[in-house]
Protein backbone atom coordinates (compact mmCIF):
# COMPACT_ATOMS: atom_id res chain seq x y z
CA UNK A 1 0.00 0.00 0.00
CA UNK A 2 2.86 2.39 1.22
CA UNK A 3 4.60 1.64 -2.15
CA UNK A 4 1.94 2.15 -4.56
CA UNK A 5 0.77 5.67 -3.21
CA UNK A 6 4.33 6.52 -3.17
CA UNK A 7 4.20 5.23 -6.66
CA UNK A 8 1.13 7.31 -7.68
CA UNK A 9 2.64 10.62 -5.96
CA UNK A 10 5.67 10.24 -8.06
CA UNK A 11 3.89 9.56 -11.24
CA UNK A 12 1.06 12.17 -10.61
CA UNK A 13 3.46 15.08 -9.47
CA UNK A 14 2.69 17.55 -12.39
CA UNK A 15 4.99 19.01 -14.61
CA UNK A 16 7.57 17.12 -12.95
CA UNK A 17 8.09 14.46 -15.85
CA UNK A 18 8.49 15.50 -19.88
CA UNK A 19 4.85 13.29 -20.55
CA UNK A 20 3.21 15.93 -17.64
CA UNK A 21 4.98 18.72 -20.00
CA UNK A 22 3.62 17.29 -22.73
CA UNK A 23 0.59 17.30 -21.83
CA UNK A 24 0.49 20.62 -20.11
CA UNK A 25 1.40 22.21 -23.75
CA UNK A 26 -0.95 19.77 -25.56
CA UNK A 27 -4.06 21.03 -23.04
CA UNK A 28 -2.58 24.91 -23.84
CA UNK A 29 -2.56 24.12 -27.46
CA UNK A 30 -6.04 22.15 -27.61
CA UNK A 31 -7.65 25.14 -25.60
CA UNK A 32 -6.51 28.06 -28.15
CA UNK A 33 -7.72 25.74 -30.72
CA UNK A 34 -11.39 25.66 -28.82
CA UNK A 35 -11.12 29.20 -28.90
CA UNK A 36 -10.50 29.25 -32.98
CA UNK A 37 -12.93 26.69 -33.49
CA UNK A 38 -15.69 28.58 -31.60
CA UNK A 39 -14.44 31.92 -33.60
CA UNK A 40 -15.25 30.06 -36.73
CA UNK A 41 -17.69 28.03 -36.54
CA UNK A 42 -20.65 29.59 -33.99
CA UNK A 43 -22.71 26.53 -34.50
CA UNK A 44 -20.66 23.57 -32.74
CA UNK A 45 -19.50 25.93 -30.13
CA UNK A 46 -23.21 26.21 -29.03
CA UNK A 47 -24.53 22.95 -29.55
CA UNK A 48 -21.17 21.64 -26.60
CA UNK A 49 -22.58 24.69 -24.12
CA UNK A 50 -25.54 23.69 -24.27
CA UNK A 51 -24.89 20.20 -24.13
CA UNK A 52 -22.93 20.95 -20.95
CA UNK A 53 -25.47 23.42 -19.39
CA UNK A 54 -27.94 20.73 -19.38
CA UNK A 55 -25.94 18.10 -17.48
CA UNK A 56 -25.16 20.60 -14.68
CA UNK A 57 -28.10 22.58 -14.83
CA UNK A 58 -30.15 19.97 -12.35
CA UNK A 59 -27.66 21.00 -10.24
CA UNK A 60 -27.44 24.54 -10.11
CA UNK A 61 -31.29 24.61 -10.38
CA UNK A 62 -31.14 23.15 -6.91
CA UNK A 63 -28.59 25.00 -5.80
CA UNK A 64 -29.98 28.35 -6.27
CA UNK A 65 -33.77 27.25 -4.22
CA UNK A 66 -32.17 28.31 -0.73
CA UNK A 67 -31.05 31.42 -1.86
CA UNK A 68 -34.66 32.25 -3.55
CA UNK A 69 -36.05 31.07 0.00
CA UNK A 70 -33.53 32.99 1.88
CA UNK A 71 -34.15 35.91 -0.35
CA UNK A 72 -37.58 35.53 0.01
CA UNK A 73 -37.83 35.84 3.84
CA UNK A 74 -35.52 38.97 3.74
CA UNK A 75 -38.48 40.56 1.22
CA UNK A 76 -41.02 39.23 4.21
CA UNK A 77 -38.98 40.71 6.68
CA UNK A 78 -38.33 43.95 5.36
CA UNK A 79 -41.93 44.54 3.81
CA UNK A 80 -43.23 44.05 7.62
CA UNK A 81 -40.87 46.92 8.73
CA UNK A 82 -42.73 49.25 5.86
CA UNK A 83 -46.26 47.75 5.54
CA UNK A 84 -47.69 51.20 6.94
CA UNK A 85 -46.22 52.99 4.85
CA UNK A 86 -46.37 50.87 1.45
CA UNK A 87 -50.03 50.34 2.35
CA UNK A 88 -50.39 54.40 1.94
CA UNK A 89 -48.42 53.98 -1.03
CA UNK A 90 -50.65 51.54 -2.53
CA UNK A 91 -54.22 53.38 -1.73
CA UNK A 92 -52.49 56.52 -3.57
CA UNK A 93 -51.65 54.33 -6.24
CA UNK A 94 -54.88 52.99 -6.51
CA UNK A 95 -56.74 56.11 -6.72
CA UNK A 96 -54.26 57.11 -9.51
CA UNK A 97 -54.94 54.26 -11.23
CA UNK A 98 -58.35 53.94 -11.43
CA UNK A 99 -58.20 57.07 -13.21
CA UNK A 100 -55.57 55.79 -15.99
CA UNK A 101 -58.21 52.63 -15.60
CA UNK A 102 -61.24 54.82 -17.08
CA UNK A 103 -58.67 56.61 -19.51
CA UNK A 104 -57.37 53.46 -20.94
CA UNK A 105 -60.95 52.12 -21.30
CA UNK A 106 -62.22 55.57 -23.26
CA UNK A 107 -58.59 54.83 -25.56
CA UNK A 108 -59.62 50.85 -26.24
CA UNK A 109 -62.81 52.25 -27.24
CA UNK A 110 -61.85 54.81 -29.33
CA UNK A 111 -59.30 52.73 -30.98
CA UNK A 112 -61.55 49.74 -31.30
CA UNK A 113 -64.02 52.60 -33.51
CA UNK A 114 -61.02 53.77 -35.52
CA UNK A 115 -59.19 50.19 -36.27
CA UNK A 116 -63.14 49.13 -37.59
CA UNK A 117 -63.17 52.24 -40.17
CA UNK A 118 -59.32 51.45 -41.01
CA UNK A 119 -59.77 47.57 -41.42
CA UNK A 120 -56.66 47.40 -39.22
CA UNK A 121 -55.06 43.71 -39.63
CA UNK A 122 -54.39 42.95 -35.55
CA UNK A 123 -50.80 42.30 -35.03
CA UNK A 124 -50.34 38.14 -33.93
CA UNK A 125 -51.43 37.70 -30.01
CA UNK A 126 -48.46 36.68 -27.97
CA UNK A 127 -48.28 33.12 -25.83
CA UNK A 128 -45.86 32.99 -23.30
CA UNK A 129 -44.11 30.29 -20.73
CA UNK A 130 -42.74 31.76 -17.57
CA UNK A 131 -39.43 30.11 -16.10
CA UNK A 132 -37.21 30.97 -13.01
CA UNK A 133 -33.59 32.09 -12.95
CA UNK A 134 -31.23 29.43 -12.04
CA UNK A 135 -28.12 31.44 -12.56
CA UNK A 136 -26.89 34.70 -13.12
CA UNK A 137 -23.83 33.45 -15.24
CA UNK A 138 -22.22 36.90 -15.20
CA UNK A 139 -18.97 38.09 -14.68
CA UNK A 140 -17.16 41.09 -16.33
CA UNK A 141 -17.73 39.67 -19.43
CA UNK A 142 -20.80 38.34 -20.65
CA UNK A 143 -24.41 39.57 -19.19
CA UNK A 144 -26.88 36.31 -19.28
CA UNK A 145 -28.97 33.47 -17.18
CA UNK A 146 -30.07 30.54 -17.52
CA UNK A 147 -33.40 29.48 -16.83
CA UNK A 148 -34.76 26.29 -15.95
CA UNK A 149 -36.63 25.33 -18.95
CA UNK A 150 -35.82 23.78 -21.82
CA UNK A 151 -37.18 23.21 -25.18
CA UNK A 152 -40.91 23.39 -25.77
CA UNK A 153 -43.34 24.91 -27.95
CA UNK A 154 -43.39 29.23 -27.21
CA UNK A 155 -39.40 28.77 -26.38
CA UNK A 156 -37.17 29.55 -29.27
CA UNK A 157 -34.11 31.32 -29.88
CA UNK A 158 -34.61 34.95 -30.62
CA UNK A 159 -37.59 35.21 -28.48
CA UNK A 160 -37.98 38.03 -26.23
CA UNK A 161 -37.71 37.57 -22.53
CA UNK A 162 -39.68 39.91 -20.36
CA UNK A 163 -40.71 40.59 -16.40
CA UNK A 164 -44.16 42.35 -15.46
CA UNK A 165 -41.83 45.45 -15.65
CA UNK A 166 -40.29 45.57 -19.19
CA UNK A 167 -37.75 43.42 -21.54
CA UNK A 168 -34.99 42.05 -19.82
CA UNK A 169 -33.05 40.22 -23.12
CA UNK A 170 -33.99 37.50 -25.95
CA UNK A 171 -33.80 33.39 -26.11
CA UNK A 172 -29.40 33.07 -26.73
CA UNK A 173 -30.04 29.13 -27.18
CA UNK A 174 -32.23 26.35 -25.57
CA UNK A 175 -31.33 22.75 -24.74
CA UNK A 176 -32.95 19.70 -23.08
CA UNK A 177 -33.12 21.16 -19.41
CA UNK A 178 -31.72 25.15 -19.60
CA UNK A 179 -32.53 27.89 -21.70
CA UNK A 180 -29.60 30.35 -22.11
CA UNK A 181 -31.14 34.48 -21.80
CA UNK A 182 -28.32 37.00 -23.30
CA UNK A 183 -29.51 40.33 -21.38
CA UNK A 184 -30.01 43.44 -23.29
CA UNK A 185 -26.46 45.01 -21.46
CA UNK A 186 -24.12 42.30 -22.86
CA UNK A 187 -21.86 42.97 -25.67
CA UNK A 188 -23.72 41.42 -27.91
CA UNK A 189 -27.13 42.90 -27.57
CA UNK A 190 -28.61 44.78 -30.32
CA UNK A 191 -32.13 45.72 -30.27
CA UNK A 192 -34.14 48.19 -32.50
CA UNK A 193 -35.88 50.43 -30.39
CA UNK A 194 -37.92 53.65 -30.40
CA UNK A 195 -37.88 56.95 -28.74
CA UNK A 196 -41.71 56.50 -27.11
CA UNK A 197 -42.85 60.12 -27.55
CA UNK A 198 -40.77 61.06 -30.80
CA UNK A 199 -40.63 57.60 -32.36
CA UNK A 200 -37.29 58.13 -32.98
CA UNK A 201 -35.48 54.99 -34.17
CA UNK A 202 -32.44 53.87 -32.31
CA UNK A 203 -30.59 50.74 -31.63
CA UNK A 204 -30.06 49.87 -27.94
CA UNK A 205 -26.55 48.40 -27.72
CA UNK A 206 -25.67 46.54 -24.66
CA UNK A 207 -21.60 47.41 -23.10
CA UNK A 208 -20.95 44.97 -20.33
CA UNK A 209 -22.13 47.82 -18.06
CA UNK A 210 -25.97 48.38 -16.26
CA UNK A 211 -26.61 50.84 -18.99
CA UNK A 212 -26.37 50.07 -22.58
CA UNK A 213 -26.58 52.82 -24.97
CA UNK A 214 -28.41 54.18 -27.12
CA UNK A 215 -26.41 54.35 -30.82
CA UNK A 216 -27.55 54.94 -34.82
CA UNK A 217 -30.25 57.28 -34.00
CA UNK A 218 -30.77 59.88 -36.93
CA UNK A 219 -29.02 63.31 -37.01
CA UNK A 220 -30.43 65.80 -35.62
CA UNK A 221 -33.11 64.09 -33.33
CA UNK A 222 -33.52 65.10 -29.73
CA UNK A 223 -33.18 63.12 -26.54
CA UNK A 224 -33.61 63.95 -23.58
CA UNK A 225 -32.96 62.20 -19.96
CA UNK A 226 -36.35 60.50 -18.89
CA UNK A 227 -37.64 59.54 -22.68
CA UNK A 228 -38.92 56.12 -22.54
CA UNK A 229 -37.59 53.40 -24.74
CA UNK A 230 -39.71 51.16 -25.90
CA UNK A 231 -38.86 48.00 -28.38
CA UNK A 232 -39.70 48.89 -32.24
CA UNK A 233 -40.10 46.05 -33.55
CA UNK A 234 -37.94 46.29 -36.82
CA UNK A 235 -35.97 43.02 -38.27
CA UNK A 236 -38.90 41.18 -36.72
CA UNK A 237 -37.55 39.67 -33.99
CA UNK A 238 -39.58 41.82 -31.08
CA UNK A 239 -42.86 42.70 -30.78
CA UNK A 240 -43.92 46.80 -31.21
CA UNK A 241 -43.79 48.31 -27.71
CA UNK A 242 -42.27 46.46 -24.69
CA UNK A 243 -40.87 48.67 -22.21
CA UNK A 244 -37.30 48.76 -21.90
CA UNK A 245 -35.85 51.16 -20.48
CA UNK A 246 -36.07 55.23 -19.37
CA UNK A 247 -32.89 57.79 -20.77
CA UNK A 248 -30.43 58.05 -18.32
CA UNK A 249 -27.78 60.53 -19.62
CA UNK A 250 -27.25 62.61 -22.29
CA UNK A 251 -23.65 63.43 -23.21
CA UNK A 252 -20.42 63.43 -25.72
CA UNK A 253 -19.91 59.56 -24.43
CA UNK A 254 -23.30 58.78 -25.91
CA UNK A 255 -26.91 58.26 -24.66
CA UNK A 256 -27.18 55.83 -21.66
CA UNK A 257 -30.26 53.97 -20.60
CA UNK A 258 -31.26 52.86 -17.48
CA UNK A 259 -33.15 49.51 -18.11
CA UNK A 260 -36.99 49.18 -16.09
CA UNK A 261 -35.81 45.70 -14.59
CA UNK A 262 -32.69 45.69 -12.67
CA UNK A 263 -30.33 42.75 -13.53
CA UNK A 264 -30.10 41.66 -9.94
CA UNK A 265 -33.75 41.32 -9.09
CA UNK A 266 -34.23 38.23 -11.83
CA UNK A 267 -36.27 35.73 -10.36
CA UNK A 268 -39.05 35.06 -12.31
CA UNK A 269 -39.13 35.67 -16.01
CA UNK A 270 -41.52 35.35 -19.13
CA UNK A 271 -40.45 34.39 -22.76
CA UNK A 272 -42.97 35.78 -25.18
CA UNK A 273 -43.75 34.14 -28.41
CA UNK A 274 -45.34 36.28 -31.07
CA UNK A 275 -45.07 33.69 -33.78
CA UNK A 276 -41.92 36.22 -35.20
CA UNK A 277 -39.31 34.97 -37.33
CA UNK A 278 -37.05 37.79 -38.47
CA UNK A 279 -33.98 38.04 -39.22
CA UNK A 280 -32.90 35.66 -35.98
CA UNK A 281 -32.42 32.35 -38.08
CA UNK A 282 -30.19 33.80 -39.97
CA UNK A 283 -26.59 32.95 -37.89
CA UNK A 284 -24.60 35.29 -39.90
CA UNK A 285 -27.18 38.42 -38.54
CA UNK A 286 -27.22 37.16 -35.18
CA UNK A 287 -24.10 38.45 -33.59
CA UNK B 1 -10.36 -7.65 1.62
CA UNK B 2 -13.40 -5.41 2.69
CA UNK B 3 -11.82 -3.41 4.57
CA UNK B 4 -8.93 -2.88 1.41
CA UNK B 5 -11.47 -1.89 -0.31
CA UNK B 6 -13.32 0.76 1.59
CA UNK B 7 -9.78 2.52 2.77
CA UNK B 8 -9.14 2.79 -0.83
CA UNK B 9 -12.36 3.61 -1.50
CA UNK B 10 -11.91 6.52 1.37
CA UNK B 11 -8.63 7.74 -0.58
CA UNK B 12 -10.46 8.40 -3.73
CA UNK B 13 -12.95 10.16 -2.07
CA UNK B 14 -10.16 12.23 -0.16
CA UNK B 15 -8.13 12.57 -3.46
CA UNK B 16 -11.05 13.88 -5.51
CA UNK B 17 -12.07 16.68 -3.65
CA UNK B 18 -9.61 19.21 -4.68
CA UNK B 19 -11.26 19.15 -7.89
CA UNK B 20 -14.77 18.52 -6.47
CA UNK B 21 -14.85 21.39 -4.36
CA UNK B 22 -13.26 23.57 -7.46
CA UNK B 23 -16.28 22.35 -9.32
CA UNK B 24 -18.60 23.21 -6.73
CA UNK B 25 -16.80 26.76 -6.50
CA UNK B 26 -17.47 27.14 -10.50
CA UNK B 27 -21.06 26.41 -9.78
CA UNK B 28 -21.50 28.64 -7.06
CA UNK B 29 -20.13 31.43 -8.81
CA UNK B 30 -22.99 31.77 -11.22
CA UNK B 31 -25.91 31.21 -8.54
CA UNK B 32 -28.32 34.49 -8.73
CA UNK B 33 -27.32 35.76 -5.41
CA UNK B 34 -29.92 38.89 -5.82
CA UNK B 35 -27.14 40.71 -4.80
CA UNK B 36 -27.48 44.46 -6.14
CA UNK B 37 -24.03 44.88 -8.64
CA UNK B 38 -22.78 41.40 -7.11
CA UNK B 39 -23.12 39.10 -10.32
CA UNK B 40 -20.56 41.55 -12.27
CA UNK B 41 -18.20 41.61 -9.57
CA UNK B 42 -18.08 38.30 -8.40
CA UNK B 43 -15.08 37.15 -6.54
CA UNK B 44 -12.79 34.68 -8.70
CA UNK B 45 -13.11 31.64 -6.84
CA UNK B 46 -12.41 29.05 -8.99
CA UNK B 47 -8.82 30.68 -9.77
CA UNK B 48 -8.15 31.01 -5.92
CA UNK B 49 -9.24 26.94 -5.63
CA UNK B 50 -6.80 26.15 -8.76
CA UNK B 51 -4.04 28.43 -7.04
CA UNK B 52 -4.59 27.27 -3.64
CA UNK B 53 -4.21 23.72 -4.64
CA UNK B 54 -1.19 24.08 -7.39
CA UNK B 55 0.64 25.69 -4.44
CA UNK B 56 0.12 22.87 -1.81
CA UNK B 57 -1.34 19.96 -3.31
CA UNK B 58 -0.15 19.96 -7.14
CA UNK B 59 -0.29 15.93 -7.15
CA UNK B 60 -4.15 16.17 -6.42
CA UNK B 61 -4.62 18.46 -8.92
CA UNK B 62 -3.52 17.15 -12.20
CA UNK B 63 -3.51 19.37 -15.75
CA UNK B 64 -6.48 17.75 -17.20
CA UNK B 65 -8.68 18.80 -13.82
CA UNK B 66 -7.65 22.41 -14.52
CA UNK B 67 -8.67 22.04 -18.02
CA UNK B 68 -12.47 20.39 -17.27
CA UNK B 69 -12.61 22.92 -14.55
CA UNK B 70 -11.84 26.42 -17.24
CA UNK B 71 -14.01 24.22 -19.85
CA UNK B 72 -17.10 24.19 -17.70
CA UNK B 73 -16.49 27.86 -16.35
CA UNK B 74 -16.87 28.73 -20.08
CA UNK B 75 -19.66 26.73 -20.85
CA UNK B 76 -21.41 27.73 -18.01
CA UNK B 77 -20.80 31.74 -18.11
CA UNK B 78 -20.84 32.00 -21.72
CA UNK B 79 -17.20 33.34 -22.43
CA UNK B 80 -15.78 32.02 -25.36
CA UNK B 81 -14.70 28.79 -24.65
CA UNK B 82 -10.84 28.58 -24.15
CA UNK B 83 -10.33 31.56 -22.51
CA UNK B 84 -10.41 30.45 -18.88
CA UNK B 85 -8.78 27.09 -19.85
CA UNK B 86 -5.86 29.25 -21.33
CA UNK B 87 -5.81 31.16 -17.84
CA UNK B 88 -6.46 28.46 -15.29
CA UNK B 89 -3.91 26.37 -17.15
CA UNK B 90 -1.34 29.38 -17.60
CA UNK B 91 -1.71 30.25 -13.60
CA UNK B 92 -1.38 26.66 -12.80
CA UNK B 93 1.77 26.33 -14.71
CA UNK B 94 3.13 29.24 -13.62
CA UNK B 95 2.89 28.52 -9.61
CA UNK B 96 3.98 24.77 -10.06
CA UNK B 97 6.83 26.14 -11.88
CA UNK B 98 7.81 28.73 -9.22
CA UNK B 99 6.17 26.63 -5.98
CA UNK B 100 9.59 26.45 -4.12
CA UNK B 101 8.82 30.06 -3.52
CA UNK B 102 5.44 29.57 -2.06
CA UNK B 103 5.65 26.53 -0.42
CA UNK B 104 5.57 26.12 2.91
CA UNK B 105 6.07 29.87 3.60
CA UNK B 106 4.15 32.19 5.87
CA UNK B 107 0.52 33.24 4.56
CA UNK B 108 1.27 36.69 3.47
CA UNK B 109 3.92 35.35 1.04
CA UNK B 110 0.97 32.88 -0.35
CA UNK B 111 -1.28 36.27 -0.39
CA UNK B 112 0.94 38.24 -2.30
CA UNK B 113 1.55 35.15 -5.22
CA UNK B 114 -2.51 35.46 -5.27
CA UNK B 115 -2.16 38.99 -5.73
CA UNK B 116 0.47 38.84 -8.94
CA UNK B 117 -1.09 35.93 -10.45
CA UNK B 118 -4.59 36.75 -10.15
CA UNK B 119 -3.65 40.32 -11.98
CA UNK B 120 -1.75 38.29 -14.82
CA UNK B 121 -4.75 36.25 -15.36
CA UNK B 122 -7.44 38.81 -14.90
CA UNK B 123 -5.65 40.48 -17.90
CA UNK B 124 -5.08 37.73 -19.78
CA UNK B 125 -9.05 37.07 -19.44
CA UNK B 126 -9.54 40.78 -20.31
CA UNK B 127 -7.06 40.52 -23.44
CA UNK B 128 -8.28 37.35 -24.79
CA UNK B 129 -11.96 37.94 -24.70
CA UNK B 130 -11.18 41.52 -26.22
CA UNK B 131 -9.07 40.01 -28.85
CA UNK B 132 -12.01 37.40 -29.52
CA UNK B 133 -14.86 40.37 -30.02
CA UNK B 134 -12.30 42.96 -31.42
CA UNK B 135 -13.22 44.93 -29.12
CA UNK B 136 -12.11 46.85 -26.15
CA UNK B 137 -14.12 45.40 -23.06
CA UNK B 138 -14.60 47.94 -20.10
CA UNK B 139 -12.27 47.28 -17.32
CA UNK B 140 -13.67 48.80 -14.09
CA UNK B 141 -15.87 45.88 -12.92
CA UNK B 142 -12.80 43.53 -13.48
CA UNK B 143 -10.62 46.33 -11.50
CA UNK B 144 -13.28 45.71 -8.53
CA UNK B 145 -13.54 41.91 -9.39
CA UNK B 146 -9.97 41.63 -8.68
CA UNK B 147 -10.39 43.85 -5.33
CA UNK B 148 -12.91 41.90 -4.28
CA UNK B 149 -10.99 38.72 -4.95
CA UNK B 150 -8.19 39.93 -3.03
CA UNK B 151 -10.47 40.25 -0.25
CA UNK B 152 -11.90 37.00 -0.13
CA UNK B 153 -8.66 35.03 -0.15
CA UNK B 154 -8.05 34.92 3.03
CA UNK B 155 -11.27 33.26 3.78
CA UNK B 156 -11.39 30.76 1.40
CA UNK B 157 -7.22 29.78 2.33
CA UNK B 158 -8.59 29.45 5.93
CA UNK B 159 -10.97 27.04 4.81
CA UNK B 160 -9.31 25.22 2.60
CA UNK B 161 -6.61 24.95 5.34
CA UNK B 162 -9.41 22.95 7.37
CA UNK B 163 -10.15 20.96 5.04
CA UNK B 164 -6.81 19.79 4.37
CA UNK B 165 -6.26 18.98 8.17
CA UNK B 166 -9.33 17.30 8.42
CA UNK B 167 -8.88 14.69 5.53
CA UNK B 168 -5.88 15.26 3.25
CA UNK B 169 -3.00 15.17 6.40
CA UNK B 170 -1.85 11.98 5.96
CA UNK B 171 -1.50 12.26 2.00
CA UNK B 172 1.86 14.38 2.01
CA UNK B 173 2.67 17.07 0.39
Amino acid sequence: MEDRSRFTYRFTTPLSGLAQRFTFLGLLIVAFALMLIAKADVAVMERLRAQVTDSVSPIIDIMSRPISIVNDAIVQINSLATVHERNENLRQDKERLMHWQSVARMLEAENQALRAQLNYIPGPQASYVSARVIADTGGAFVHSVLLNIGYQPGVDKGHAVVTGEGLIGRVESVGGRATRVLLISDLNSRIPVLIEATRTRAILAGNNSNRPRLIHLVPGATVSPGDRIVTSGHGGVFPVGLPVGLVDAVNEGGISVLPFVPRDRLEYVRILDFGLKGIINDDGLDK
Amino acid sequence: MKPALWSRLDMIARCITPFGLTVLLVLINVLPLQVPGLSRIMPLFPLMSIYLWAVHHPNLMPTYAVFFIGFLQDTLIGTPIGVHIITYLMVYGTVVWQRRFLVGKPFAVIWVGFSLVAAGATIANWLLVSLYYLILIKPEALVFQYLLSLGAFPLLSWLFMRWQLAFLSELGH
